[in-house]
């Protein structure tokens, strides 16, 4: 186990170090921070809520994720493959498990860096009044769940073609898919040749409803539990396909 | 002495082509293997099943007696292995690359820095060690993959074409690197370049659609060339029919060929039967008849007859 952990950090700290080795680091962090301040400012109306607290910051997390994080994960596997590394990766003392996690950790690690790098928010509305520190703090928490489970998924993907376009957009539409699944407009459409029970079980996938459930100050275990057993299953399904694809 | 590369029937099929069909190979310390076969024979496939990399339909692959499916990272950390084409991470240099290779094959503290140091400059690195790989020539890039391959100084050393696209002399010192190690290691090496079999290796194995078609020494090898152990005259014209007549009558010699130079020589070449050298017989008759002649050589053969010949033969 310590040596899983061990081997999985190094190849962690590899794959953080990859991110900084062009210009994708700088172009994602710099776009993240904009975008979602932009996203509170002029669509969530910030200041004319005249509420001291970050709901219009965190309620657009979700869909800036479903564009950029896809975009962090693609590169995972799809690159080892079309380069050819994963042939060099997987005859080193290295078991499939533990690159899972040392890339999926790094990636997650990125993100968490962007989240940090959103701090100004946090002063600014600390500055402005009093706000419930924390609610913010469990919305970070949950926002990053979120993104973990997106990085998951995005991670599966890309472990399935040599093609990041491809991983990218695959991984877009089925995190689109598990973020809607609670809305009406998907929910419209199930109900009326599904029963109760299909719809329900789907609605109870939506990323949405969990994390607006965070957002507002309450991390039900049942949350905790959907995305952490969404990463699980993800990463599981992810080393499936390495050692399926390997060759192909 | 154990083997310590152990292949046995291994098997490998992508949907209706049959890539590698019952291959078994042993390889012991102090042998280097020269793994020949044209380009799709099953070269690479066969050393991805014996490193681990791919699953083998049926067979078996051990490193130091460590089955690679069963315990995978006991024979990966007794194994040093160059891929085909030599990947690498393009985006860091040499020497953060060979840090990484370290730090996974479990070195800590002052071990790290001294094996990539040492890796480095076996490899011929030291001037491009803080570029980015992706930004080498092709010959750097293929050293830095052998630079990976046996930085831990691995007793296994399987590599895909460690000399495909290195000029003259960066092959030489290639060689030399192998040659330098081979007395410790069991090393299987891929090539098509067949020189090279005879430059490093004491045994060659050549593979044709997924088939051994030949196993030996590159001598043994040579010995299947229909030119191997001919002798070649070259004599004045005048000389040559009665030269020609009197050789063809040696038991050992099954045919003689005749060219006219333009320089009024004739170059008179007498083919050996089957497993026979008649450079003996024929010195001695040149001597007993007075036969004059200018110049004679031996012929070994050409590996790269024996080549064709062997893997271009329906059933071999």
């Amino acid at each position: 186990m310590r040596d899983t952990l061990k081997t999985a950090y190094i190849i962690a700290r590899r794959e953080f170090a990859a991110y900084f080795a062009t210009p994708l680091a700088a172009v994602f962090l710099t776009i993240f921070v904009a975008a979602t301040g932009a996203f509170a400012f002029y669509i969530g109306g910030f200041f004319e809520r005249g509420q001291a607290n970050l709901f219009a910051f965190f309620a657009y997390h979700p869909w800036l994720y479903l564009l950029l994080v896809p975009a962090v994960a693609m590169r995972l596997w799809a690159e080892e493959r079309k380069s050819g590394t994963i042939e060099l990766l997987m005859t080193l003392p290295v078991s499939p498990t533990e690159a899972i996690l040392g890339k999926f950790a790094a990636a997650w690690a990125f993100i968490g860096l962007a989240l940090i790098l959103t701090f100004p928010m946090w002063i600014t509305v600390n500055i402005l009044g009093n706000p419930d520190n924390g609610v913010i703090l469990t919305s970070y928490i949950g926002s990053f769940l979120v993104a973990g489970a997106f990085l998951a998924i995005g991670s599966f993907i890309s472990a399935l073609t040599k093609n990041q376009v491809i991983a990218f957009i695959l991984s877009a539409t089925i995190c689109f898919l598990f973020l809607t699944s609670g809305m009406e407009l998907v929910q419209n459409v199930l109900r009326s040749w599904t029963p109760r029970i299909v719809s329900d079980a789907v609605a109870s996938m939506s990323f949405l409803s969990h994390y607006e459930e965070i957002t507002r100050g309450v991390i039900g275990l049942d949350s905790i539990v959907f995305f952490a057993s969404l990463i699980v299953f993800a990463l599981f399904a992810n080393a499936i396909a390495v050692s399926q694809k390997k060759s192909a | 002495m154990a083997a310590l590369i152990e292949a046995t029937a291994l098997r490998k099929t992508f949907g209706a082509i049959t890539a590698v069909d019952g291959i078994s190979l042993s390889v012991r310390k102090g042998e280097v293997l020269g793994f020949l076969g044209p380009n799709g024979a099953g070269k690479s496939t066969t050393m991805k099943m014996i490193t681990g990399f791919l699953e083998p339909d049926a067979g078996s692959a051990r490193i130091c007696g460590h089955d690679v499916l069963e315990e995978p990272k006991a024979a990966k950390a007794k194994l040093g292995y160059l891929p085909e084409g030599a990947p690498a991470y393009g985006d860091m240099t040499p020497a953060t690359f060979l840090r990484f290779i370290a730090e996974i094959r479990g070195f800590e503290g002052n071990d790290i820095k001294s094996r990539v140091i040492a890796a480095i400059s076996r490899a011929g690195l030291d001037s491009v060690v803080d570029q980015r790989i992706e930004t080498l020539s092709k010959g750097y890039k293929r050293r830095v993959g052998i630079a990976q391959a046996i930085l831990h100084d691995p007793p296994v050393l399987i590599m895909d074409e460690p000399t495909d696209g290195l000029d003259p002399n960066q092959k030489h010192h290639v060689r030399e690197l192998i040659r330098e190690m081979a007395p410790h290691k069991a090393i299987i090496v891929s090539t098509h370049i067949l020189e090279e079999v005879e430059a490093v290796c004491t045994r060659a194995v050549v593979i044709a659609k997924g088939r051994i078609v030949a196993d030996g020494t590159a001598e043994d090898l040579l010995r299947r060339a229909p030119t191997h152990g001919a002798v070649t005259l070259r004599v004045l014209q005048a000389d040559a029919e009665r030269i020609a007549k009197t050789l063809a009558d040696l038991a050992s010699v099954a045919r003689v060929e005749t060219t006219a130079e333009p320089d009024g020589r004739s170059l008179i070449r007498a083919l050996p039967k089957a497993d026979a050298a008649p450079a003996k017989a024929i010195g001695d008759l040149l001597r007993r008849e007075s036969l004059s002649f200018e110049e004679i050589y031996v012929e070994r053969g050409k590996l790269d007859d024996v080549f064709r010949e062997i893997t271009t033969s329906t059933q071999a």
